[in-house]
C-alpha cells in the first residue's frame, strides 16, 4: 500500500517543491532531474504493483466530516487502476525526458517541469482515489495544471485564450460533475466510492456525472477546448492526450460503472454522444493542415471509441483502448514534436519528404499511425477491434443499451475506421513523402513562423532551419531582390535531422508498446486481467479491415496522382466546413460566451444604476430634504417672529383645551 | 488549563490591542517608525495569547462530567452594568476560535506591512493604532457572549475603519491624485450604510433581550415564534449589510476600491465575517426558529449574490473593484451554507469564512502590490505581468486559482460543501439553489481566469513595462537603480530618492516582491494550502456546538 501512496506522493511533492524554484536557467538542471526522478520512481512503483498485486489493495482514514458526511483519505488500487497508472507514469516519464530536449532554451523550465509533475500526480490521484472528493481534487487539479501548461508558451498570442478555454469548458462540465457527486454522496450517505457503488441511483445522477466526463474527455459538445489546447508545448499535448486529462473521464466512468449500468438512459446518451464525437473528430481531422490539430482531432475521435465501448457495456474494451491509445498517441505527439522541431512549423503544407532526413522518426510515426488506424498487428488494431466486436454483440441485444444505440455505435465505429485510415495516410504522405515544398526554405515567414513551440532547439548545435535562415539572410543581404532560387538544387538531400538523444529515445521507447501492446489480447491470462473478450474472426473484423483499406487507398491514390498536392483537396467545398469542425466553436461562442458576456455587462449596469442607484438616491434624497428644511428655517426676522408667535398661540390653545378637558 | 488562566488570556486578547493602540498613538511623530514596530509587536503578542485559547476549558466546557455540552472553552463572566443586568461575558468556542486567530494574524500582517509601507495621507503610527483598535473591536465581537456587549463591539469597528478609508485611502497617482473626494465619499457611504444596519441590529438585540429577560447568549431561553421571526428579520438585514448580501452590498466595492491595501485586507479578511459570524452566533443562537422560517429567503438571496457578484466581476474593469465584487459572490456561498440550516452547510460556512479571509486577504495584498507598481488598476492598462514580474504574477495566479475554489486549496471546501448541503437539504427549491450555486462556481472560475488573462498574460503593457523582472536584470540595466518603491511613505527605509539614470525610464520599479511583502504574504499562501489539505484545522470540534444550535431549530 505504501507503494500506491509513494507513487502519488513522489510527483506531488516534487511538483509542489518545483514551483518554488526560480525561473532561471540555473534552476533548469535540478528541475529536470527532480521531474525525471519523480516520474521514474512513480513508474517503478506502478510496475512493482503490477507485478505483485493480485487483489485490490486499499487504505483509508477519515479526513474530515461535514455534518454526517464523512470524507475519507482513501486510496484503492485494483488491477485496472494499476494498469492505467503504469500507462500514466510511463508517458509522464517519456514526457519529462523529452521536454528537457524540446524546451532546451526555455528559461521557465522549472515551473514547467513542476506543473508536469503535479499533473501526473493529479491523474494518479484520480486513478487511485477511493473517495469521491479525493477524486474530484485530482480531477480539478488536472484542469488547473492543463490551464497552466497550455498557457506556458508566452510567445504564442493564442496560448492564454486556449488555456482559459480548456479550463472553462471542462469547468462547465464540472458543474454537473460536482452536483452528481453531491447527489451520490447524499444518497449513499458517504463519499467513499465502495459505499457509493453499492447503492442504486436515478438516471439523472449518472447524466450529471456524464457532463463532467464530457468536459474532461472532450466529448461532444464540450470537445471544443481540445484542438485549441494545441497551443501548449508538444510534450504537454502528449501528456494531455495520451495518459491524463482526456483519459480521466473514461477512467472515471469505468471506475463508477455500477452507477452507470443502472441507467440505460445514461448509457444511451453516452453512446450517442460517443458516436457523434467519434465521427466529428475523424471528419475534422481529415481537413486540418496543422499536424498537431490532426492529432488533436484524432484524439477526440479515439476517445469517442472509448466512450462508445463504455456505453455498450464493455468497460474492459474501453480501458484496453485507453492503454494502447496512451502508447501510440504519446508516440505520435512526441514524433510530431521532432518533426515540428526540425521544420520550424506546425503546418503540413510546409513539410514533406522528411523520411530520408529523419528515418527513425519516420518509422516510429509509421508505427504510431498504423496503430491509430488499426492496422494489424499493431496495438490499436486489437483494442479498436475489441470495441467494434463489443458493439456488434450489443447490437444483437446482449447489452444494457437498446440495440439501436449499439447499432449506431457500431456503424459509427466502422465508419471511423475508414476516416482514420484516410487521415493517417494523408498525414504520413504529407509529412514524410513527396517533394520538399518550396515554401519551407523560401517563404520569408517560414522560419520561425511560431518561434516558441519550435524555438527550444537541438542540444548544442544550431538547427537545420537556423542554418538555412542564416544562409538566406546572407543571400538576401547580397541581393535585395529575391529571385526564387530552386529549392531542390540548394538542398543537399538527405540531411540528417534526427532529434537529439533526449528526444529520440522517448520516441523509440514508446514505439515498442505502440506496436506490441495489442498482442496481450492473445494471452488468455492478460485477457482475463483486462476483462476482454477473446478476439475472433467475425464480420466486424473483416469489415473493419476492408474499411481500413478503403480509407487508406484513396488517400494514397490522390497523393500518387499529384504528390505535391494535399489529398484533402478532394474534399472540395466541404473542406472549410470540416477544417472548422462544423463551426461548432463559433456556435458555442454565439450560444454561450457572448450571451454570458452580454448578461454580465447588463447585470453590472443594473447593479450600478438600480441597486446602488437606490442607495445613492436615498443619500441624495436625505441630503436634499435636509437642505429643504434648512432653507425653510432660514426665514427673515418678521416671518420668523410671526411663526414663533403662531406657534406659541397654538401651544397655548392646545394647553387650554387639554387642560380644560382634564 | 485552569479557568483563571484562560480568563486571563481572554482579557489579554482584548486589552493588548486597545492599550497598545493608545501607546502607539501617543508616541511622538519623530518616533513614527518605532511606533509602527511597536504596533507590530503588540499585534504579534495578541496572536501569541490568542492561539492558546484553543486549550482553555472553562467550567462549562465539554471535558467535564456528563454528556458534552456545547459551551465556550474559555469564559470570563463579570458584572458590567448591574442596574440593567448586563454582564461582561467573553468566551471562545470552536465557532469563534478560527476567526479570532485569523483576525490576530491578519492584523499582525497588516501592521508588519505598515512598517514597510505607509500609504500617503496620514502618519503611519496612527494607521497602525487604528488597525489595533479595529482588531480590538473585531475580536470583541467574536468573543462576546452577551448580546449587548456584542453590539457594542460590533460598533467599535465602524469609526476607525471610516478613518482608515477616508485618510489613507484613494489613489495617489494619476490625474486626480490630488483630489481627496472619492475615498471620503466611499468612507462615508461605508459608515452610513453600516450604521443603518447597526440600528436594526440594536433594535433586534433589544427585542431579544427584553423578550428573554437576559442578554447572555449562554443558555438563551426559547422565545415564542413570532418574536423570533421578528428579531431574526432585523438581525438578518443588519448582518446582511455587513456580510454583505445582495442587494445590500453596494457600500463594499466603493470602500474596497478606495481603502488602502491594509484596509482592504482587514475589511475583506475579517470585517465581513462579523456579519456571517453574527448570523450564526446571534441569529441562529437566539432566534433559531426565526432563522428556520427565513432560511428560504436567505438562500435565494445568497444564490442571487453568487450569480450577480460573479456576473458583475465578469464585466468589471478595475482590479480591486473586481476582487471586492468577488467577495459578494464568495460570501454568497457562505450565506448559502448557513441558510441550509444543516450541520454540513454551517460547517462549510465556517470553513468558507476562514478560507475567504485568507485568500481574499492575499488577493488584496497582491492587487495593492500590482497597483503600487504599475500605478493603475485598470485591466485595460495592465497586462503581461508575468513578463516583467514573474513572481508577482505567479503569486497572483496562485491566489486566483485558490479563490476559484480549486479542490485541494482552502476555497474548495466551503463552496463545494455549500452545494452539497443544499442538495442534502433536498426539495425543489434547495436543489435548484444548489445547482445555481454550482453554476456560480463555474462563473467564478470564468472571471478569475479573465482577470489572470488580462493582468498576467500577453505582452507587457506600457504601465507594466516599467517593471524590472529581477535583480540581475536591474543590475544589467544599471547598477545605480536602487530598490526604491514608488510613493513609499515617510520613514520607510527604502524611500530614498530614485536616482535618474541616463537611458533608463525615470520610474523604474522592481517587479519582484520585496522581503517585507513576502513576509506578509507567505503565511496566507501557506494557510491557503494548509486549509486545503487539512480542513480539520478549522472544523475540529465544531460539530458539537453546531448540533446544539440545530437542535434548537428542530427540537
Amino acid at each position: 500500500m505504501a507503494l500506491v501512496t509513494f507513487m502519488i506522493a513522489a510527483p506531488l511533492l516534487v511538483g509542489l517543491g518545483g514551483l518554488l524554484l526560480p525561473s532561471t536557467s540555473k534552476a533548469r538542471f535540478p528541475a529536470a532531474a527532480f521531474g525525471i526522478a519523480a516520474a521514474a520512481i512513480s513508474l517503478l512503483c506502478a510496475l512493482t504493483l503490477l507485478a505483485t498485486t493480485s487483489r485490490p489493495i486499499s487504505v483509508g482514514t477519515t479526513w474530515i466530516s461535514f455534518g454526517d458526511l464523512t470524507v475519507t483519505l482513501g486510496l484503492r488500487a485494483d488491477l485496472t487502476a494499476i494498469q492505467v497508472a503504469v500507462a500514466v507514469t510511463a508517458v509522464a516519464l517519456a514526457v519529462q525526458v523529452y521536454s528537457v530536449g524540446y524546451l532546451h532554451r526555455d528559461e521557465r523550465y522549472a515551473p514547467y517541469a513542476a506543473q508536469v509533475s503535479l499533473f501526473t500526480a493529479a491523474m494518479l490521484l484520480v486513478v487511485c482515489a477511493d473517495d469521491l472528493i479525493l477524486l474530484l481534487i485530482g480531477w480539478e487539479v488536472m484542469g488547473a495544471c492543463s490551464y497552466l501548461l497550455i498557457g506556458h508558451d508566452r510567445s504564442l498570442p493564442e496560448a492564454p485564450a486556449a488555456a482559459v478555454k480548456a479550463f472553462l469548458v471542462t469547468r462547465a462540465g464540472d458543474v454537473g460533475f460536482l452536483l452528481g457527486i453531491a447527489f451520490l454522496a447524499v444518497h449513499a450517505g458517504s463519499f467513499e466510492i465502495g459505499t457509493v457503488l453499492a447503492g442504486s441511483y436515478p438516471s439523472w445522477i449518472a447524466l450529471l456525472l456524464l457532463a463532467g466526463v464530457a468536459g474532461k474527455s472532450a466529448q461532444f459538445p464540450l470537445h471544443t477546448w481540445l484542438p485549441d489546447a494545441m497551443a501548449g508545448p508538444t510534450p504537454v499535448s502528449a501528456l494531455i492526450h495520451a495518459a491524463t486529462m482526456v483519459a480521466s473521464g473514461i477512467y472515471v466512468v469505468a471506475r463508477l460503472y455500477p452507477v452507470f449500468v443502472q441507467s440505460p438512459l445514461a448509457l444511451s446518451v453516452l453512446g450517442l454522444v460517443a458516436a457523434v464525437t467519434l465521427l466529428l473528430g475523424a471528419l475534422a481531422a481529415t481537413a486540418q493542415d496543422d499536424i498537431k490539430r490532426v492529432l488533436a482531432w484524432s484524439t477526440v475521435s479515439q476517445i469517442g471509441y472509448m466512450a462508445a465501448a463504455l456505453a455498450i457495456g464493455a468497460p474492459g474494451a474501453a480501458i484496453f483502448h485507453l492503454l494502447t491509445h496512451a502508447a501510440f498517441k504519446a508516440l505520435l505527439f512526441l514524433a510530431a514534436g521532432c518533426v515540428i522541431h526540425a521544420v520550424g512549423s506546425n503546418l503540413m503544407s510546409r513539410m514533406g519528404g522528411l523520411r530520408r532526413n529523419m528515418p527513425d522518426v519516420f518509422w516510429c510515426t509509421v508505427i504510431g499511425l498504423g496503430a491509430l488506424a488499426g492496422l494489424p498487428p499493431l496495438s490499436g488494431f486489437w483494442s479498436k477491434e475489441g470495441v467494434i466486436a463489443a458493439a456488434a454483440e450489443a447490437r444483437d441485444g446482449h447489452g444494457q443499451v437498446p440495440s439501436w444505440i449499439a447499432l449506431v455505435v457500431w456503424v459509427a465505429a466502422l465508419l471511423g475506421v475508414a476516416l482514420t485510415a484516410w487521415y493517417s495516410t494523408r498525414l504520413l504522405l504529407r509529412v514524410f513523402f513527396g517533394p520538399v515544398p518550396a515554401v519551407r526554405a523560401h517563404e520569408p515567414d517560414a522560419v520561425p513562423e511560431k518561434p516558441a513551440p519550435v524555438g527550444p532547439a537541438f542540444v548544442g548545435k544550431p538547427t537545420y532551419l537556423e542554418l538555412e535562415a542564416a544562409r538566406r539572410a546572407k543571400a538576401l543581404a547580397k541581393t535585395a531582390v529575391a529571385d526564387e532560387p530552386d529549392t531542390q538544387s540548394e538542398l543537399p538531400a538527405p540531411r540528417p535531422l534526427d532529434p537529439p538523444a533526449l528526444m529520440h529515445w522517448p520516441v523509440m521507447a514508446l514505439a515498442v508498446p505502440s506496436a506490441l501492446l495489442g498482442l496481450v489480447a492473445l494471452l488468455p491470462d492478460a485477457r482475463a486481467d483486462l476483462a476482454l473478450a477473446a478476439p475472433h474472426v467475425s464480420l466486424s473484423l473483416i469489415l473493419a479491415i476492408a474499411l481500413l483499406v478503403a480509407g487508406a487507398v484513396p488517400a494514397w491514390w490522390l497523393w500518387r496522382r499529384r504528390p505535391d498536392s494535399d489529398p484533402a483537396g478532394a474534399l472540395g467545398r466541404f473542406r472549410p466546413l470540416l477544417a472548422n469542425a462544423f463551426y461548432l466553436d463559433q456556435i458555442q461562442d454565439h450560444l454561450t460566451v457572448r450571451p454570458v458576456r452580454a448578461i454580465a455587462a447588463a447585470v453590472r449596469r443594473l447593479d450600478e444604476s438600480v441597486v446602488d442607484g437606490a442607495v445613492e438616491g436615498t443619500g441624495r434624497g436625505a441630503t436634499g430634504l435636509g437642505a429643504l428644511l434648512a432653507r425653510a428655517h432660514r426665514a427673515p426676522l418678521p416671518r420668523a417672529a410671526t411663526a414663533l408667535l403662531a406657534g406659541a398661540l397654538l401651544l397655548g390653545l392646545a394647553a387650554a383645551i387639554l387642560g380644560g378637558a382634564a | 488549563m485552569s479557568a483563571d488562566l484562560s480568563s486571563a488570556l481572554l482579557v489579554a486578547v482584548l486589552a493588548l490591542p486597545v492599550l497598545g493602540a493608545l501607546a502607539v498613538a501617543l508616541l511622538p511623530a519623530a518616533r513614527d517608525r518605532q511606533a509602527r514596530v511597536l504596533a507590530t509587536v503588540i499585534a504579534a503578542l495578541t496572536l501569541v495569547v490568542a492561539v492558546p485559547l484553543r486549550w482553555g476549558t472553562a467550567e462549562s466546557g465539554w471535558f467535564g462530567d456528563g454528556p458534552p455540552v456545547a459551551g465556550p472553552w474559555a469564559l470570563l463572566d463579570l458584572p458590567w452594568v448591574p442596574a440593567l443586568d448586563l454582564r461582561f461575558q467573553l468566551g471562545v468556542d470552536s465557532i469563534s476560535y478560527p476567526l479570532v486567530v485569523l483576525t490576530s494574524l491578519l492584523t499582525l500582517l497588516c501592521c508588519g506591512y505598515t512598517i514597510w509601507r505607509v500609504p500617503p495621507g496620514g502618519p503611519g503610527r496612527l494607521l497602525s493604532a487604528l488597525l489595533l483598535v479595529i482588531e480590538f473591536g473585531i475580536l470583541g465581537t467574536f468573543l462576546a457572549f452577551d448580546l449587548v456587549l456584542f453590539f457594542v463591539f460590533f460598533e467599535v469597528v465602524l469609526l476607525p475603519m471610516y478613518a482608515v478609508i477616508a485618510v489613507w485611502g484613494g489613489t495617489h497617482y494619476g490625474p486626480d491624485s490630488a483630489e481627496r473626494e472619492p475615498q471620503r465619499a466611499a468612507a462615508r457611504k461605508f459608515a452610513l450604510y453600516t450604521l443603518f444596519g447597526s440600528v436594526l441590529l440594536l433594535v433586534g438585540v433589544l427585542v431579544l433581550v427584553t423578550a428573554a429577560g437576559t442578554s447572555s447568549m449562554i443558555g438563551f431561553p426559547r422565545l415564542d415564534r413570532g418574536t423570533q421571526v421578528f428579531a431574526f428579520t432585523l438581525l438578518l438585514v443588519a448582518f446582511a449589510v455587513k456580510s454583505p448580501l445582495w442587494p445590500l452590498h453596494t457600500w463594499l466595492p466603493d470602500a474596497h476600491t478606495q481603502a488602502p491595501t491594509v484596509g482592504s485586507v482587514i475589511l475583506a479578511g475579517v470585517l465581513l465575517k462579523m456579519g456571517t459570524y453574527g448570523l450564526v452566533r446571534v441569529g441562529l443562537g437566539a432566534a433559531p426558529q426565526g432563522a428556520e422560517v427565513l432560511s428560504g429567503a436567505l438562500g435565494v438571496l445568497a444564490v442571487a449574490a453568487i450569480l450577480i457578484g460573479s456576473l458583475v466581476c465578469l464585466a468589471q474593469t478595475e482590479l480591486k473593484r473586481l476582487i471586492a465584487y468577488s467577495s459578494v459572490g464568495h460570501m454568497g456561498f457562505v450565506l448559502l451554507g448557513i441558510a441550509t440550516m444543516t450541520a454540513t452547510g454551517i460547517q462549510a460556512a465556517l470553513l468558507g469564512n476562514i478560507a475567504h479571509g485568507v485568500i481574499t486577504g492575499l488577493l488584496f495584498f497582491l492587487a495593492g502590490a500590482v497597483k503600487d507598481r504599475a500605478h493603475t488598476g485598470s485591466l485595460d492598462e495592465l497586462g503581461g505581468l508575468r513578463e516583467n514580474a514573474p513572481r508577482l504574477a505567479g503569486l497572483l495566479g496562485f491566489a486566483a486559482i485558490a479563490s476559484l475554489g480549486l479542490p485541494g486549496l482552502a476555497g474548495f471546501w466551503g463552496e463545494a460543501f455549500a452545494v452539497v448541503a443544499s442538495v442534502q437539504r433536498g426539495g425543489g427549491l434547495w436543489t435548484t439553489l444548489g445547482a445555481l450555486a454550482a453554476f456560480g462556481g463555474a462563473l467564478t472560475a470564468a472571471y478569475l481566469l479573465r482577470l489572470l488573462r488580462r493582468v498576467t498574460h500577453g505582452p507587457a503593457s506600457p504601465a507594466v513595462s516599467l517593471l524590472v523582472p529581477s535583480w540581475s536584470v536591474a543590475g544589467a540595466l544599471s547598477a545605480a537603480v536602487t530598490a526604491s518603491q514608488p510613493g513609499s511613505g515617510a520613514g520607510s527605509d527604502s524611500g530614498a530618492e530614485k536616482p535618474a539614470v541616463a537611458g533608463l525610464p525615470e520610474r523604474l520599479v522592481p517587479g519582484w516582491p520585496t522581503a517585507a511583502e513576502l513576509l506578509a504574504w507567505s503565511p496566507l499562501v501557506i494557510l491557503a494550502l494548509l486549509l486545503g489539505v487539512w480542513p480539520a484545522l478549522v472544523l475540529s470540534g465544531t460539530d458539537a456546538p453546531i448540533n446544539d444550535l440545530l437542535e434548537m431549530v428542530r427540537p
